[in-house]
């Protein structure tokens, strides 16, 4: 293990943090708010310096391979979570470091629970970096990095890619990863801004439409309202909604629409399974909560929205769907799984994932009935997937459920509803935020207990970056010497 | 420049290596996806699967954008055909590699209608390089420059030579006025050495000098010298058989074991004035029994790098003069001392050498670009060819610029002689300069080797 590689690896990532925090800062200070100012101020040096002590450190080689890339990915958020929390804590702003914690975790994996129950007299300056842990969390501050960083010889930081990008298998856009880092980012801060824009164009307030912007495009959640987006009108609900669904869409579709490569959009397998997924949901909850609303229009509306924030895994609302008939829950729970596209920022299992494992069911059964038979298991009409990575996410599958069931136990012991618990992990674990019953849309976070807020920031971290990176850190093996 | 390299075997990945390591932009295509699978893991490249030969592939591997593109997959019929296809989906450069012997010619003889800007043949380049030493025996490894004319000698120091404990200042009163010390690599450690260095015994130095004057400077180091005349080749591979036919031109006496019969039938038949022996050339008592000992060189090609090393360190044991190992990879010849087993050879190594010098000349098409370029002392550094262009360093002391660090004008071939440039000497429009840099910094024109401001 290259220690020494990842501690100044480590030591990058907190610059990025303290260099990010400084818009938070001098928000402070134009906004006169005192303590916020100091929080920020204290929180970028602490961070700087420790940045400057583990940077100073040299490997010797510059040899990663993918052990290392998943320790760096993994001690990165950890480091980032724990450091981004300061300010909460600091300001006073959350009194209890576990909250900011939570508060910090779930804004950097883009899970968007709070803790919080009254939002809107926070300082200016927090609310602004809560909903920036979004922007930050979203593509990953990692792949910011490999966007920045000069490169320095071979391609390893490929490991880093992966272990921190969404999805079955990470591809490249170009040759070189840094272009691809950068073209990534690219997107990503572009649709940002068209949403700022059109959001403006929609009569929102700028801060209103900076931060829901933000919370957007990481697929987020957090709002400076308490009631989220609700009380804006019904053209930058609607706007919301088609970004939400936008960002969940894998980014290498906006790359080719670039490079006017519709040939690939159009085939591709897993952009047509979300499509669908999505066109199917919101038409049976129109159905089913037909009976609620004024109107059809009005109807399809906050079904396309809720389930718009619900599959891309952002977790704004509209309105409380605590009240909605049973099946517009099941319904839910289920885009809940699904999750968003690969290689966009939302989280879940991600659609292409359920798409191979669908197909290697059909695959399976075919076995059954014809044993000898050869086949291979297609996707985007002409890709074959490799035999390793159906196993891969079988293994994933199995990895997801068990951590899922074994959450959900340990979460039981506070006494909630079964409800409550099980949509609180599955909320937590894909990265959405509201969950159901107790912890819906128009509830937070904050009556769980220390320990049951401690599992659920692990539950965050582990949906935000893939299980594996988190999972390995703990393991003995990772840190063997010889192994 | 974006660069699509079809084929990743050794070659292939090499050349990606080397060239996204100098910045280009690499795309690997090839058939087999296992090949392809770890490439992105240990190199910043992209990779692309299928067969290099078809216009699909070709196309989703953006040759269409690329502007050089290399083939050097398996077959020589698919490179070719690759190149006709890149040429025509509008890729400027195409490089070809190229084996059988059999299209040796008619590729001159092509090249155009193929669409080629240059095909490479390592197995031939490597069989020049081997008759190369084949003349000097006393060297561990000769490049030469400017059609020939300039040569860059390594060899060992015993430690009763007469350079040992020397300073660099003081040598040139051994080595004559018209020769220099340009490297010298002590154990895994390599110097581009100023004035006051001292050398010890077992460095190996990298001497420039003309050709006419290398019989001369070997006198003056009282090197071995001894004509080869008799040759024992292992292995009757392509290389041998290039190599074959450049000795037998020049009277050596040519002996090849070979375990395959068909080869030796083949090879037999096509150098009816060599020895052509059957049999397995790793059996001690086989070679001892071909007369090993009384051979004046022996030259392992067979194609395990493995049964390469034991022979020719076998063939050191029993005192050949001069031994010569062909390697595959060379990630562990620095383990091999060369007093074990001699010259090393590595017919990849050359052509990435040969294909880096191109593509670097592309990158800079202007004046003063890059004409040759060969990879010294364990390619540690480099030696480059470059024509002197006017520009701000023209007619300049050299004493008056400012050369960067680990940056050698090693010496300077004007109207038909060699100086070894000093402090006053000036670079002249048209003056062949050869430079010696460490490797890890990328020179393509003569510029690069100067800071920024040239005169001080």
């Amino acid at each position: 293990m290259n220690t020494k590689l990842i501690g100044n690896y480590v030591g990058k990532i907190l610059l990025i943090l303290s260099v990010s925090m400084v818009p938070a800062f001098m928000i402070a200070l134009f906004a006169g708010e005192e303590t916020a100012a100091w929080s920020f101020f204290a929180t970028i040096a602490l961070s700087a310096a420790a940045s400057v002590l583990l940077t100073r450190i040299r490997p010797k080689t510059k040899s990663l391979y993918s052990r290392e890339g998943f320790v760096i990915v993994a001690l990165s958020w950890v480091s980032l979570s724990i450091l981004g929390a300061l300010p909460f804590y600091l300001s006073s702003s959350i009194p209890r470091f576990v909250d900011a914690l939570f508060e910090t975790v779930s804004g950097f994996t883009t899970t968007g629970a709070t803790i919080l129950p009254e939002v809107e007299n926070l300082p200016m300056s927090i609310l602004y970096w809560r909903s920036f842990t979004h922007l930050l969390g979203g593509m990953g501050v990692l792949v910011f990095l490999l966007a920045l960083a000069p490169q320095d010889g071979a391609g390893a930081p490929m490991h880093i890619l992966r272990a921190e990008s969404a999805g079955p298998t990470v591809g490249k856009l170009a040759p070189k990863l840094r272009r691809t880092a950068r073209i990534l980012y690219l997107i990503y801060i572009g649709m940002t801004l068209l949403e700022l824009v059109v959001l403006l164009i929609g009569g929102m307030p700028f801060f209103d439409a900076l931060t829901t912007a933000l919370g957007t495009a990481g697929t987020g959640g957090f709002s400076i309202r308490n009631s989220s987006i609700a009380d804006y009108s019904p053209f930058c609900q609607s706007a919301v909604a088609v970004f939400m669904f936008l960002f969940a869409i894998n980014f290498n579709m906006y790359y080719c629409i670039l490079l006017g490569d519709i040939r690939s959009v159009w085939k591709n397998s897993e952009l047509r399974a979300y499509l669908l997924i999505v066109l199917i949901a919101t038409g049976a909850i129109t159905i089913s909560t037909l009976t609620r609303f004024a109107s059809v229009g009005e109807a399809i509306h906050h079904s396309f929205f809720q389930v718009s924030s619900i599959v891309s895994t952002t977790g704004f609302a509209t309105l409380d769907y605590n009240g909605w008939p049973e099946f517009a829950h099941a319904i839910l729970i289920i885009l809940m799984f699904i999750g968003g596209c690969a290689g966009s920022t939302g989280g879940g299992m991600k659609v292409s994932r359920i798409v191979i494992l669908i197909k290697s069911l059909g695959y399976e059964m075919d076995k059954l009935i014809h044993p000898h038979r050869v086949t291979s298991l297609r996707l985007d009409g002409r890709n074959i997937v490799a035999d390793g990575t159906i196993r891969q996410i079988h293994v994933y599958f199995f990895f997801y459920f068990f951590i899922l069931i074994i959450s959900t136990l340990l979460l039981s012991l506070e006494g909630f509803s079964f409800k409550t618990n099980f949509s609180a992990v599955l909320a937590c674990l894909n990265n959405i935020g509201p969950g159901m019953d107790l912890v819906g849309p128009a509830c937070n976070y904050s009556f769980f207990s220390i320990p049951a807020k401690l599992l659920l920031i692990l539950n965050m971290l582990i949906g935000r970056l893939e299980i594996f990176p988190i999972l390995l850190l703990f393991a003995p093996s990772t840190w063997k010497r010889r192994s | 420049m974006k660069i699509t390299i079809t084929g990743g075997g050794t070659v292939g990945c090499a050349l990606a290596e080397r060239l996204s390591s100098e910045g280009h932009d690499i795309i690997v295509v090839d058939v087999n996806p296992a090949v392809l699978s770890s490439l992105p893991d240990t190199l910043d490249v992209m990779t692309v699967e299928g067969n290099s030969a078809s216009l699909e592939v070709l196309k989703s591997a953006g040759v269409a954008d690329a502007d050089l593109m290399i083939a050097t997959a398996n077959a020589d019929e698919i490179n070719i055909l690759s190149c006709i296809a890149a040429k025509k989906l509008g890729c400027p450069h195409t490089i070809a590699r190229v084996r059988n012997p059999e299209y040796t010619q008619q590729l001159m003889f092509l090249k155009e209608e193929l669409g080629l800007s240059l095909s490479v043949n390592p197995e031939l380049a490597a069989a020049q390089e081997i008759y190369r030493l084949i003349q000097f025996p006393s060297f561990l490894k000769r490049d030469s420059f400017n059609k020939g004319r300039v040569e860059l000698v390594e060899f060992a120091l015993s430690a009763g030579s007469v350079l040992v404990g020397k300073k660099l200042s003081e040598v040139s009163a051994v080595i004559g006025p018209r020769a220099l010390i340009c490297a010298v690599e002590r154990g895994e450690e390599v110097f581009i050495p100023k004035g006051s260095f001292e050398l010890a015994a077992d460095d190996k130095i990298t001497v420039t000098a003309a050709r006419k004057e290398l019989a001369a400077l070997i006198k003056r180091l009282e090197l071995v010298k001894q004509k080869i005349h008799s040759v024992l080749i292992i292995g009757g591979s392509r290389i041998a058989e290039y190599l074959t036919e450049e000795l037998l031109r020049s009277g050596v006496n040519v002996k090849i074991i070979d375990r395959d019969l068909g080869r030796c039938e083949f090879l037999s038949q096509k150098f009816p004035n060599a020895l052509i022996i059957h049999g397995d050339a790793a059996r001690r008592g086989f070679l001892e029994s071909e007369g090993i000992a009384a051979t004046d060189a022996v030259i392992t090609l067979t194609g395990l790098d493995e049964e390469n090393l034991i022979i020719s360190k076998y063939a050191t044991y029993v005192g050949v003069p001069k031994v010569i190992t062909k390697m595959k990879r060379t990630e562990f010849s620095h383990l091999f001392e060369n007093r074990d087993i001699g010259s090393l050879v590595c017919p990849k190594e050359l052509t990435v050498n040969e294909i880096t010098r191109y593509v670097r000349a592309m990158a800079n098409s202007g004046p003063g670009s890059l004409r040759a370029l060969h990879r010294i002392v364990d390619g540690k550094a480099e030696a480059l060819e470059f024509t002197a262009q006017p520009a701000e360093y023209i007619g300049v002391p050299i004493s008056q610029l400012h050369i960067k660090p680990e940056m050698l004008i090693a010496c300077i071939w004007r109207r038909n002689s060699l100086i070894i440039p000093k402090g006053d000497d000036l670079i002249q429009v048209g003056d062949i300069l050869i430079v010696v840099t460490s490797a890890d910094r990328t020179v393509s024109e003569l510029q690069d080797i100067f800071e920024k401001n040239p005169l001080i």
